[in-house]
């Protein structure tokens, strides 16, 4: 096929990337080496526009999605003296978040339900139902954890009593310090 | 004369001054006659204006601009909600307690986000709805329906982070569910969650994430959405109101539709554009009136995770889904997470290219109005049990009294006693106090015998514990001796002891 078969169909082809149709209307018939002057353009204009795209894009991302791949942290946080909890009492312990930023204020906080089971010997639940993670009470007469959203029901030591929930409530690390009761602030448990 | 043809604003004889006319017409005039020939803009937009539509085309197509105009409020109050909003964990909740109780037109602007919101939502079903009744989604807006659907669904995102962003204890909760949600994703669902999160907790950077996608991110994806849509109006039309015995074919469709405008299309302004000014008007109206006569919602409680006597509920617009959580089969509501909302995405998108042509008259489309009915009716009956929430144990259920204990009998008032105590009430009723999550046990003496309350009791079942672990032989004894009691529901001459064996 000849140059001038070439620039005829580039002129009649209005979405041809030669950019034969402009704002104004047609441009002037080109030959094949215009042509291919303007695909190789074509091609570096769409290049450089995605290597500018990605400089950019990846910080963001980056940015982003770091909360998601970050390691969880953990740390002790103290709830409490040991003597402020009776054995066989259960209560709602309140605690500083593993990781938390200056500007929390309410939100850097967390709670857990904590049992002394014995002198020595405490059980700390977390409060975040497995069926969807709504904060469950826990019932004294009952001994029934509920949770007032779909009506998950756990037995007192967490297994499942009735309704939804997949799993038995999760628990938080509980240890005696110096006379002090500490639990392991993590991450909310999530039922995967 | 076609709209097209006719003539723009530079060719017109009559846009040129004369001096006659008021010096003021001049100027505006002129000022027109500059920014035309610098822009293009008076012609370019009164050529949008004027497209031709179909002749036929009534009330039943306004649905879209009114979306478009519920958006427009919710851009200009969320705007203005800014300004005083701080998107802070720390003071969120008191900004806006400031705004709605302290800021001049505060409360009324709150109220119309809200209402603005509601309204939109609403509107993007009817409007979905309406599409769907006259197949409008046949070719060529395949694509037209494609992006309305990707438009409702970020209208339901902006729902969702909107409610969120009230950052009440309702809103921290909130907050928990959706990221629960997300973690049922399968392989990359604790990714998911603390990508909601903003971390592997509710914290400082949760609320900013939720801001930022609920002022930036969201709303950039609607204009762009809307950009398109509109777009594709312009360029295929908007669809005649469909005829029985004029189906559509792809091969015909387009030349058909351009003879059909040629022959009697009319220009969309003014002879169309009235019915969405009409509609425009009475929809900022009623946003309003219902933000000064109702105002937005209250907000609960401090924005405190250590505060858990909440119970986490959406807006009413996604309540019907709160039901649907609720009733997922034991078990499967781990696939079904994520299953449904896909479903509800991936079923109407391929709509238009499973059904692409033929008949769009509801006469020949029986199953349509069927179909929409159905889902109607489905939601309105979701919405409502999510309501009621049978489910919930009612914690605020008081003890039982004794107008309804009806007995002088120390074991029968011991076992209605426990029966409060031992959390039965909350989801049972007794003569209409109660919860509802179990059987109405007002007369169970009448259809259960005192073994089969025992067991009952002991062995629970699904939606009931065990309580052979949870209550000692004479409290179960007691509670059996009170519901012996129970015999013809409410309304019955109090039970002696004589009747308990």
């Amino acid at each position: 096929m000849g140059d001038e078969s070439k620039t005829t169909s580039s002129t009649s082809n209005s979405s041809s990337p030669d950019g034969a149709q402009g704002a104004n209307g047609p441009c002037a018939p080109v030959d094949s080496r215009t042509l291919r002057r303007r695909k190789f353009l074509t091609r570096i204009t769409l290049g450089l526009g995605a290597a500018s795209a990605g400089s950019i894009i990846w910080s963001i991302l980056g940015f982003v999605i770091a909360p998601a791949i970050r390691k969880s942290s953990t740390a002790w946080r103290e709830v409490g003296s040991v003597d402020d909890f009776a054995v066989g009492g259960t209560k709602v312990v309140t605690f500083q978040d593993a990781s938390t930023v200056p500007w929390a204020g309410y939100a850097g906080r967390s709670a857990a339900w904590l049992r002394r089971d014995s002198s020595d010997t405490f059980t700390c639940f977390s409060v975040n139902c497995t069926h969807l993670g709504c904060p469950v009470r826990w019932e004294e007469g009952s001994e029934l954890f509920m949770c007032p959203c779909h009506g998950g029901v756990y037995y007192k030591d967490g297994t499942v009593a009735a309704g939804p929930p997949p799993k038995p409530l999760p628990r938080y690390n509980v240890r005696i310090k110096n006379g002090k009761v500490q639990v392991e602030a993590s991450s909310i448990p999530l039922t995967l | 004369m076609a709209p097209d043809d006719e003539p723009t604003p530079q060719e017109s004889p009559e846009a040129k001054p004369s001096p006659e006319r008021n010096w003021g017409v001049r100027i505006t005039e002129d000022i027109a006659d500059w920014i035309e020939d610098r822009t293009g803009l008076v012609s370019t937009i009164g050529k949008i204006l004027r497209h031709p539509v179909p002749p036929r085309a009534g009330w039943m197509y306004v649905f879209g601009s009114a979306t478009l105009t519920a958006f427009m409020i919710q851009v200009v109050s969320g705007t203005a909600l800014a300004l005083i909003y701080v998107p802070s964990t720390s003071q969120a909740y008191s900004t806006l307690q400031y705004i709605t109780h302290g800021a001049t037109l505060g409360r009324v602007l709150r109220g119309m986000h809200y209402f603005g919101a509601s309204a939109m939502v609403l509107l993007v079903g009817v409007h979905m709805a309406r599409v769907f009744l006259t197949a409008s989604y046949k070719y060529p807006r395949t694509v037209n329906w494609f992006t309305g659907l990707v438009l409702l669904f970020l209208t339901l995102g902006m729902g969702f982070t909107g409610q969120l962003l009230r950052w009440d204890q309702n809103g921290v909760w909130s907050v928990v569910v959706g990221a629960e949600q997300a973690a049922r994703t399968p392989l990359i669902g604790k990714w998911l969650a603390h990508l909601v999160l903003g971390g592997d907790t509710v914290g400082g950077t949760t609320l900013t994430r939720f801001f930022a996608v609920h002022v930036f991110f969201i709303p950039g994806l609607i204009f762009a959405f809307i950009g398109i849509h509109l777009y594709l109006v312009l360029r295929h039309g908007i669809s005649e109101p469909p005829e029985v015995g004029a189906p559509v074919d792809p091969k015909t469709y387009k030349t058909q539709y351009e003879e059909m405008l040629k022959k009697e299309g009319v220009p969309f302004f003014p002879d169309a554009i009235w019915r969405d000014a009409v509609v425009t008007l009475a929809l900022c109206l009623t946003v309003l009136a219902l933000a000064i006569f109702i105002g937005p919602p209250q907000l609960g409680k401090p924005p405190d995770p250590t505060l858990i006597d909440a119970v986490p509920r959406p807006d009413w617009y996604l309540m019907w889904y709160f039901a649907v959580l609720a009733l997922l089969p034991h078990g499967t509501e781990k696939y079904l997470i994520i299953v449904i909302p896909l479903l509800l995405f991936i079923v109407p998108l391929f709509l238009p290219l499973l059904f692409p042509k033929g008949e769009r008259s509801v006469r020949r489309r029986p199953w349509a109005p069927v179909i929409v009915f159905a889902t109607v009716v489905i939601i309105a009956g979701l919405w409502r049990l999510a309501v009621q929430a049978p489910w919930t144990p009612r914690f605020k259920t008081p003890p039982l009294p004794p107008s309804i204990v009806r007995s002088e009998d120390k074991l029968v008032i011991h076992g209605a006693n426990l029966f409060y105590t031992k959390s039965c009430l909350y989801c049972h009723t007794i003569d209409g106090q109660g919860g509802i999550r179990g059987p109405d046990l007002s007369s169970v003496a009448d259809r259960l015998s005192r073994d089969q309350m025992i067991i009952r009791i002991s062995n629970g079942g699904y939606n009931m514990p065990a309580y052979t672990y949870n209550m000692k032989p004479d409290e179960l004894k007691a509670i059996v001796a009170f519901l012996e009691t129970r015999k013809g529901g409410a309304g019955f001459a109090p039970h002696s002891v004589s009747q308990v064996p």
